[in-house]
């Protein structure tokens, strides 16, 4: 047996999904498409005594509109969200990034909830719900709460969640008319680990000038890193190709401070933080001025 | 505390009494005996054990067997209708040399079967992307596309 052995759950409700999180204190992970779970208990780097599998529980699988943007449930397989017309729509960025997530073998079973839980920051979809300014929804059994997804993230595998709570939702607001999006990333083969990858949001105001802008990395830090001195330069001005590399060069320099590994040094990786800024805000700044209002 | 699950494997049903951590992938090979579903990597990465559940190609050796409770797997061994009478796509790998040790092929058959369904003249692009999950280490995959690329019209033919 590769991994060590467990108390299973499978409860087809979330209140009792809940109650028994609460109840072991701790001790249980949640067990979602256990994508990235399931290989760290095959090496026994994670040893959980129990495990509550969330595959059973119907209401967490959705993809629904409201008035605000895109609500998707946390068990929404990746395929689900990368295949969904509505996705398309009302989150063209998340549409566009989907492919970019391992493999489609690895998507079929994968959850969007697990995922952003997960906090890898190798992982695509904590920078894009920054990007997208998205709100996790998180439960446990007394308490119920929205958190912002910048404030969701406060390190390397680590969540503003405590024990006993389960992200059971996340909103992407629709973006505001004259927003452009981009997302990039440079992976060795296609679906590895990117080593480095930026999602890029700018909205133009009505005279063309940059109302306002997000750009948060992948892979350079603990978590979802937002370069938040490259929004400041970009915002007021007209988006020319020198603003925005000026943009992509602060970005590199001075909102990341990456680390290497045996794929990419630290040089290597602002190296390609700059190339991939410059990518994705050009893409951004190119679909506002297509959807402008000017 | 072992577990009892009835899972349809390649159209029969099994019932199995299974501790939670077993995976799908020893399942499959030690309580059935089908050894076709290959275990390479054993966290995700090498695609050699992709098989599908309910249609879907997955990585055996990230679900739990118990998981599969109810639900109908399909292995490499459920592929060809008898002897000699090879699967469409197993056909395209024999005929184009899609494989040298083939340890990677059962994986790349089960990814195949359901990305030609849906999508039945893929561009080689599409072929790469799918592949990039099987992990070959012989062939460098030009003959694994060539064969992808024969499978494909072979279907087609067929059905038209």
């Amino acid at each position: 047996m590769k991994p060590a052995a467990f108390e299973y759950s499978a409860p087809s409700t979330l209140d009792e999904a809940l109650s028994l999180l609460g109840d072991y204190g701790g001790d249980a992970k949640l067990l979602a498409g256990g994508q990235s779970l399931v290989p760290t208990m095959n090496f026994r780097l994670a040893q959980p005594a129990a495990l509550i599998d969330l595959n059973g529980i119907d209401d967490l699988f959705f993809i629904r509109e409201d008035g605000s943007g895109l609500r998707c449930g946390a068990m929404t397989r990746q395929r689900s969200v990368e295949r969904s017309a509505l996705v398309q729509r009302v989150a063209p960025l998340l549409h566009e990034a989907m492919p970019h997530i391992a493999h489609s073998q690895i998507r079929n079973r994968g959850t969007i909830g697990g995922s952003l839980a997960h906090a890898d920051p190798a992982a695509e979809l904590p920078a894009l719900a920054v990007a997208l300014d998205a709100r996790m929804y998180v439960r446990s059994v007394t308490d119920a709460r929205w958190v912002a997804a910048r404030d969701f993230y406060v390190g390397l595998f680590t969540t503003a969640m405590l024990p006993e709570e389960m992200l059971v939702e996340v909103a992407f607001p629709t973006l505001p008319p004259g927003s452009g999006w981009g997302f990039d990333e440079v992976a060795r083969q296609h679906g590895n680990y990117a080593l480095c990858g930026a999602a890029a949001v700018v909205c133009l105001d009505s005279g063309g000038a940059v109302e306002n802008a997000r750009l948060v990395f992948l892979s350079v830090g603990e978590g979802p890193v937002e370069a938040k001195r490259a929004a400041e330069l970009l915002v007021g001005e007209r988006p020319t190709q020198t603003a925005i590399r000026a943009a992509a060069d602060t970005a590199a320099m001075h909102d990341i401070d990456p680390v290497g590994d045996i794929h990419a040094g630290p040089a290597f990786r602002r190296h390609l933080s700059r190339v991939i800024a410059e990518r994705v805000l050009s893409k951004a700044i190119k679909k506002a001025t297509e959807a402008g209002r000017h | 505390m072992d577990l009892t699950i009835t899972v349809k494997v390649n159209g029969r049903e099994y019932e199995r009494s299974v501790e939670p951590r077993l995976l799908l992938s020893d399942f499959l090979r030690h309580e059935i005996g089908l050894t076709g579903t290959h275990v390479g990597c054993e966290h995700g990465v090498c695609g050699a054990c992709t098989v599908l559940v309910d249609n879907e190609a997955v990585r055996s050796c990230l679900l739990f067997a118990v998981q599969t409770n109810g639900r109908e797997v399909s292995t490499v061994e459920g592929l060809d209708a008898g002897p000699q009478q090879l699967h469409l796509i197993q056909h395209g790998f024999w005929e184009a040399h899609g494989l040298q040790c083939g340890f990677c092929t059962p994986g790349i058959l089960m990814s195949l079967v359901p990305f030609l369904e849906q999508n039945p003249d893929p561009s080689e692009k599409e072929i790469r992307d799918l592949l990039s999950g099987n992990l070959c280490r012989c062939t460098g995959y030009q003959k694994i596309v060539e064969a992808v690329q024969l499978g494909a019209k072979l279907i087609q033919e067929k059905s038209s």
